[in-house]
């Protein structure tokens, strides 16, 4: 047993800080809550290249460095930690490529992976339909062999990376005759197909981070079927396990605890009993989801996807991020109402932001609930409902 | 960083586990917590004989020249047994203070005979007026007399004073708040134990210091200076308790999770209605987090690093999740669970206690809002 780090990760750790610092000096961008998923910016994407830190675990040949899951993670957490915009890269580099890798021919390896890992191709995920929420199998987007094509039709919904994915990864139906499970193909589309268009949404927070995505008679060549056809489900499962295994789900409002801390110290809030409590009490929680984050990062290491480890540390990280919100919420007392852009509002608007932004954070990669039940089933044997 | 047991604490933990499984059922805890010595000499020996009392101390006073992190395997596996006895008193209030302050004198003196399990300590620190563990409210007095100290006070709710043969009191010295520790041989008859009752049927006990003669050699490190050192032993008696109460809690998960399994209402398990499974997936995550911040804090005690944040995170979170997880698994268990034939009521007993001992979820938080610089 050994909780600490290498010397290694240690100086890592210390690279990963000096060039976010560096970034911030130099005014390329300031920390703001959730930019993993809502800060696009392809120049910070291509200097993060530039560093080799996409596709950080992935092999050489494809552009990867080899390390291992402890160095990505930290990597990560410190990204997250500053709030970098790292949301063009973010979705390939965390899973999409990763499904690429395990599921994907020589073909599609060569030619997304080193692109994904030089910071020039984004991708954006098309899993959920309006239809087809925690019940993925029950996905209606249909697409149909004709020659060396298929032809897609459907809509997505929630599908990430904005108006900056150059490619969609998507979960479509192959086989309407067959068990739901098993009829279900991932593909990768390039958004610049005819018949392909897309709609951002606005969430609750105002922030357009997310499409709608139409698919008209979208034809998609065969090369771009990623794994076997009609396996797509089980390939989904093994990418929600890496979409649920991360650090941003604790750490995705970061930058509001350290900033609710800071404005306790400076506005003498620090000496009421009930805000000593309650901050100490998110101090454990915090480090107690980060320990279990890091769990699941050496269960990747061992080779196993993590399965129902990451979904105990997703329910348990993202139930703690909206506590961070909702408690940075009553500190500010009524100047938590003001949002960004408002005269007298506090910490740049990241509390109203985030306590909005994070209804989503138990919804998102699978709900709360999906997530027990894939813990109790899965971890525990408990009989299926 | 590698969070798994090595082959030879998987070997140990096993090893604790058979034997306990064997020599300890609840028949043989629930006649402990009747009789009035609370723990049998025969089994205190054949742990002894299997080296648990002096696994953490050096090869030289007979110990095993293991460290703090095997024994924490070891009590996890007690508390999952819920063994009763004075192990942790004597070996984590009283032995391993011994061994971190104890002149080389005092080490073979009482050392060797602590390992062979021919003496019990304990360590008394509770008092009456005593909160949150604070110097100055320490009121049990040692003052010189003769050149000999002589202690006056009650002290409360010190674990198996009733059987203990030595006792590590901390007392005042000096009306600066200087604190010393003297070892006291509880044969002396001015010092009188009164067994309280508990919910969890152990033996603590209220101790009256009644003009206790204690010769300088009693004194454990430095005089007035013995402060430092109780924050330590309280530390370190903490990550101890945490490692108990993983024990615990694990063994309630898995008794329920086998009983939502197993138990039929309207027809199939209730193991297969989801609110079920949810209570259970809430239990689970309560275990693994206080196992994970629990062996963090063992992790780095045993290294000799400074924990005093990491212990206050896994005292406080495992304060409250066992709570919770018991909670959950009452109410899973339904009304047997709250009968005398089942076996909860020994985990519910004892992890309450233990939420109790070396201080709670509050008196941690503020430790780690000091460490937070509030």
């Amino acid at each position: 047993m050994d909780y600490g780090f290498t010397e290694e990760q240690n100086k890592f750790r210390q690279e990963v800080r000096n060039f976010l610092e560096e970034e911030i000096k130099k005014g390329y961008w300031e920390p703001v809550c959730d930019a993993w998923i809502q800060g696009f910016d392809p120049e910070f994407t291509k200097r993060v290249a530039q560093k080799g830190w996409i596709g950080l675990t992935w092999p050489k040949e494809y552009g990867g460095q080899e390390r291992s899951h402890i160095d990505r993670l930290i990597l990560t957490e410190e990204m997250l930690r500053y709030g970098a915009p790292a949301a063009c890269h973010w979705f390939a580099d965390r899973q999409i490529g990763g499904s690429i890798l395990s599921f994907g021919s020589e073909e599609l390896k060569k030619e997304f992976l080193p692109r994904i890992t030089k910071g020039v191709v984004y991708f954006g995920l098309g899993m959920s339909e309006p239809g087809a929420g925690s019940d993925l199998a029950s996905l209606q987007t249909r697409a149909v062999e004709d020659g060396d094509y298929y032809v897609i039709n459907g809509q997505k919904t929630w599908a990430s990376c904005a108006s900056f994915a150059h490619y969609f990864d998507v979960y479509v139906r192959t086989d309407p005759e067959a068990p739901r499970h098993r009829g279900i193909s991932e593909f990768i589309v390039d958004i610049k197909s005819p018949g392909l268009s897309r709609i951002p949404m606005t969430d609750i927070t105002g922030t357009e981070a997310w499409n709608d995505v139409f698919f008209d008679n979208v034809r998609v060549h065969k090369r771009y079927l990623v794994g076997e056809k009609n396996r797509g489900f089980y390939q989904v499962l093994h990418q929600l396990d890496y979409e649920r295994s991360g650090m941003e789900r604790l750490m995705g409002n970061y930058p509001l605890f350290e900033a609710i801390i800071q404005f306790v110290k400076k506005n003498r809030l620090s000496q009421e009993p009930v805000i000593r409590n309650k901050l100490a009490q998110l101090q454990i929680e915090f480090e107690v989801g980060r320990l279990l984050i890091y769990r699941v990062a050496l269960v990747m290491e061992e080779g196993r996807a993590p399965n129902w480890e990451s979904s105990m540390s997703k329910a348990y990280c993202t139930e703690f991020e909206k506590r961070l919100a909702s408690v940075a919420m009553e500190v500010l007392g009524p100047y938590a109402q003001l949002v960004s852009g408002s005269r007298l509002v506090p910490l740049r608007g990241m509390a109203s932001h985030s306590y909005l932004g994070s209804k989503g954070y138990s919804l998102q990669a699978g709900t709360t609930e999906i997530l027990k039940n894939v813990l109790a089933v899965r971890g525990l044997g408990l009989p299926s409902s | 960083m590698k969070l798994t047991l090595t082959e030879e604490q998987e070997m140990l933990k096993n090893t604790a586990h058979d034997f306990l499984a064997d020599k300890c059922p609840k028949s043989f805890v629930k006649q402990m917590e009747e009789s009035e010595k609370g723990y049998s000499r025969e089994l205190w020996q054949e742990m002894a004989e299997l080296g648990w009392m002096g696994l953490a101390f050096p090869e030289k006073y007979g110990g095993g020249d293991m460290n703090f992190l095997d024994l924490a395997v070891l009590l996890e596996e007690m508390g999952r047994a819920c063994l009763p006895g004075p192990f942790f008193s004597t070996v984590v209030l009283g032995g391993l203070p011994i061994l971190e302050i104890g002149s080389e004198d005092q080490k073979q003196e009482y050392l060797p005979k602590l390992i062979r399990g021919e003496k019990i300590f304990t360590l008394a620190l509770n008092e009456p007026g005593y909160q949150n563990y604070n110097a100055s409210s320490v009121a049990v007095e040692a003052t010189l007399d003769n050149g000999n100290y002589v202690i006056n006070g009650t002290k409360l709710f010190v674990p198996d004073a009733n059987i203990a043969d030595y006792m590590i009191c901390v007392a005042k010295t000096n009306p600066e708040s200087g604190i010393t520790i003297f070892l006291a041989d509880t044969k002396n008859p001015r010092i009188n134990c009164t067994i309280l009752k508990t919910i969890a049927g152990d033996k603590l006990c209220e101790v009256v210091f009644d003009q206790v003669p204690v010769p300088r050699a009693g004194i454990l490190g430095q005089l007035d200076k013995g402060w430092s050192v109780v924050q330590k032993i309280v530390e370190r008696a903490a990550v101890g308790k945490c490692c108990e109460m993983v024990g615990n809690i694990q063994q309630v998960l898995e008794m329920t999770v086998d009983y939502a399994k197993e138990r039929k209402q309207f027809d199939r398990p209730i193991g297969s209605f989801q609110i079920i499974q949810h209570y259970c997936a809430d239990m689970a995550t309560d275990v693994d987090c206080a196992r994970l911040s629990t062996y963090q804090a063992a992790w780095m005690f045993s290294q000799g690093l400074p924990c005093a944040k990491e212990v206050a995170i896994a005292k406080a979170w495992i304060a409250e999740a066992s709570q919770r997880v018991s909670a959950l698994a009452h109410q899973i268990h339904g009304a047997i669970g709250v009968t005398i034939e089942h076996d909860l009521h020994f985990y519910t007993r004892r992890t309450k206690a233990a939420e109790l001992a070396f201080g709670d979820a509050n008196f941690y938080r503020e430790v780690v809002a000091k460490e937070m610089g509030l």
